[in-house]
């Protein structure tokens, strides 16, 4: 299982490309675009940014699951030790599942319509040869007290339809858990759900890690489950990370422009004061400007924006941002 | 006299399970009542299933209503005759979820916004023209767009070609069901944003339907948070939110995610142990709660 202090994944220089054609003219847009971080052993990492900004094409780069005509176009996933884009598909499938589970947003579509739960958790297990027959039968059931469903033996034998919303995420990060992975793949898991049963989602994820150690890679979009959950976070814009950092120094103290606007923008926190809206809206990524790519909304913007893109600039251990304004401009 | 008064609605529906079988009857909305004053934002929190959507399209009349009475600037709403009706429709419009679903695709901009001039016979051609370029200026639309189409539009933008849409007949109430949930939090943050500074410029009457209880605290000066059909809590948005009385508001308030690191309050978690028939009850001046 390698050296405790080695992280259980490791990304580097991530790049995911699509090709589209457009009026006859062929674009290639980097969803994801030079993406590094890691997640060390029983740490809940958060991925946030708006919609486009790449962040579940990271995770679906990561389980090299990217849709055609997406590619993964360079870098590496060191998971154990080995790098999950040198492997071929046969090895591959014996890691996605099996060593890193996932989760999606939709818990109406990821089940089969005409299977009972119990026996859709079952069949992961054969799967993978963990247990097959009545033994993962009896491990299904198990495994649904564990995403604290009640009733686990009655419920295991209900269809997809006969569960709520909530019971049906449980069931997903019940069979995403069957093969008892370290690593969970979370996108946007409790986007679809109400408030509290969001809580009660999150909370087993929280018990989950206290329980294994299970590391997860949490998509979200919502700052408030970052400062549930995660502990650390990565904001992503325009295919980069641009702040990545323990989660409460990244909440408590924004270093990168957009992390800013994006706290800003939260309602709720001084009722009816103006909220600090960042102005225009997120770019096309097939016309990115030469520099930063969130430059043209920016309030901070000054010439080096312009011409170049900005590194990571470290601000604190484990802390950086992509910013020009925290030093790394050319002059 | 409040600009709404709503008292005892009921909406009943009836489904049947198969074409031969009983109507099975479900009582979506529960002898709800509340009222709002003029120029107030009020909220109506809950979750899926609560009854806040079907409470909204019962006050507007999209769907009929079981029982109750709605008297809007003292009038009574539910019975009127169609075309008394239609004529009271242009001082109550409505801002819906989804820009997407909610602007018809085969309209400019435009054209959707005009619409309602039109139907209600608002001013010459180029009297309307004008009055859609200054809605478009007044919600924040660049005034050369009205001839482009909804799928040119970002989704933020579409959203205020909904709101200028529900402002073109200078309505004294509007009603918005979850105006910013389909759409990123920067811009979320622009249409809130716009939405406060309409309802100071126009005097609006907001009528807010939301599962987000950060926004709802954010411009809501009162709230009534529904469960299960029923108002089970009500009063101003701040001591609700500070000190909720009943069970189910106690838990939702705690289940909110707080952006504030350190923030992190714990759990309560509610059972359905508590009377769901019990009446509203004043526990502090003006907040109420079953229990």
């Amino acid at each position: 299982m390698g050296d405790e202090r080695t992280p259980l994944l490791e990304v580097r220089g991530l790049t995911t490309e699509f090709v589209s054609e457009r009026d006859g003219v062929r674009r290639a847009i980097r969803a994801v675009d030079g993406v590094s971080f890691d997640i060390g052993r029983g740490e809940i990492l958060a991925l946030g940014g708006e919609s486009g900004s790449g962040k579940s094409i990271t995770a679906l780069s990561i389980l090299r699951l990217v849709p055609p005509p997406g590619r993964i176009l360079s870098g590496s996933i060191l998971f154990e030790g080995r790098d999950l884009l040198a492997l071929d598909e046969h090895a591959l499938r014996r890691v996605r599942g099996a060593r890193i589970g996932f989760v999606f947003q939709e818990p109406m579509t990821a089940l089969n319509p005409v299977f009972s739960v119990g026996d859709q958790i079952a069949e992961a297990l054969a799967v993978h040869g963990v247990a097959a027959g009545a033994a993962a039968r009896a491990r299904a059931i198990e495994l649904l007290d564990a995403v604290r469903i009640p009733e686990p033996a009655r419920r295991a034998r209900d269809f997809p339809h006969q569960l709520s919303g909530g019971m049906r995420q449980r069931v997903l990060i019940a069979a995403a858990m069957a093969c008892g992975p370290p690593l969970l793949v979370a996108d946007e898991p409790t986007t679809a759900l109400d408030a509290t049963i969001q809580a009660d989602i999150l909370d087993l994820l929280l018990a989950m890690r206290q329980a294994m150690g299970l590391s997860v890679l949490l998509i979200t979009h919502d700052v408030g489950i970052v400062a549930r959950v995660a502990d650390r976070v990565a904001v992503m814009y325009a295919g980069r990370i641009v702040e990545i950092g323990p989660a409460a120094a990244v909440l408590a103290s924004p270093q990168h422009p957009y992390t800013r606007g994006l706290l800003a923008s939260l309602p709720g926190r001084t009722p009816g004061a103006r909220l600090g809206a960042i102005t225009g809206a997120a770019p096309d990524l097939a016309t990115l400007p030469p520099g930063c790519a969130f430059a043209p909304r920016c309030a901070d913007r000054f010439e080096p924006c312009h011409e170049s893109r900005p590194e990571p600039q470290t601000l604190s251990p484990g802390h950086s941002a992509r910013c020009f304004l925290h030093g790394g401009a050319a002059r | 006299m409040s600009l709404v008064d709503v008292a005892g609605l009921v909406k009943i529906f009836e489904r049947r399970q198969a074409p031969w079988g009983r109507p099975r009857r479900i009582c979506a909305v529960d002898r709800v009542s509340f009222a709002i004053e003029e120029a107030e934002t009020f909220g109506l929190v809950g979750e899926s299933g609560s009854g806040k959507t079907t409470t909204v399209r019962c006050l507007l009349r999209l769907i009929e209503p079981t029982a109750g009475s709605f008297l809007f600037r003292g009038e009574q709403v539910f019975g009127l005759p169609a075309p008394r009706m239609r004529a009271l429709r242009r001082d109550m419009q409505m801002i819906f979820q989804d820009p997407d679903s909610s602007l018809n695709p085969r309209m400019t901009a435009g054209a959707i916004v005009e619409e309602g001039l039109v139907i209600h016979a608002q001013g010459s051609p180029a009297e309307r023209r004008a009055r859609v370029r200054e809605l478009f200026e007044l919600v924040g639309l660049d005034a050369g767009m009205p001839g482009r189409y909804p799928h040119e539009f970002s989704g933020g933008q579409r959203q205020r070609i909904g709101i200028a849409r529900a402002l073109a007949l200078g309505p004294a109430l509007l009603v918005a069901d979850e105006p910013v949930s389909a759409l990123d939090v920067s811009i979320q943050a622009q249409v809130i944003n716009l939405l406060m500074d309409l309802q100071q410029r126009l005097g609006l009457t907001l009528l807010l339907v939301a599962h987000d209880l950060r926004l709802v605290r954010h411009i809501c000066s009162r709230i009534a948070v529904m469960y299960r059909g029923r108002i089970v809590e009500t009063g101003r948005a701040d001591a609700v939110f500070r000190a909720p009385v009943h069970p189910y508001t106690r838990a939702l308030v705690s289940a909110m995610p707080d952006p504030d690191p350190g923030g992190r309050q714990p759990r309560i978690r509610y059972d359905d142990a508590f009377d769901p028939g019990a009446d509203l009850r004043e526990h502090a001046p003006g907040h109420w709660a079953a229990v």
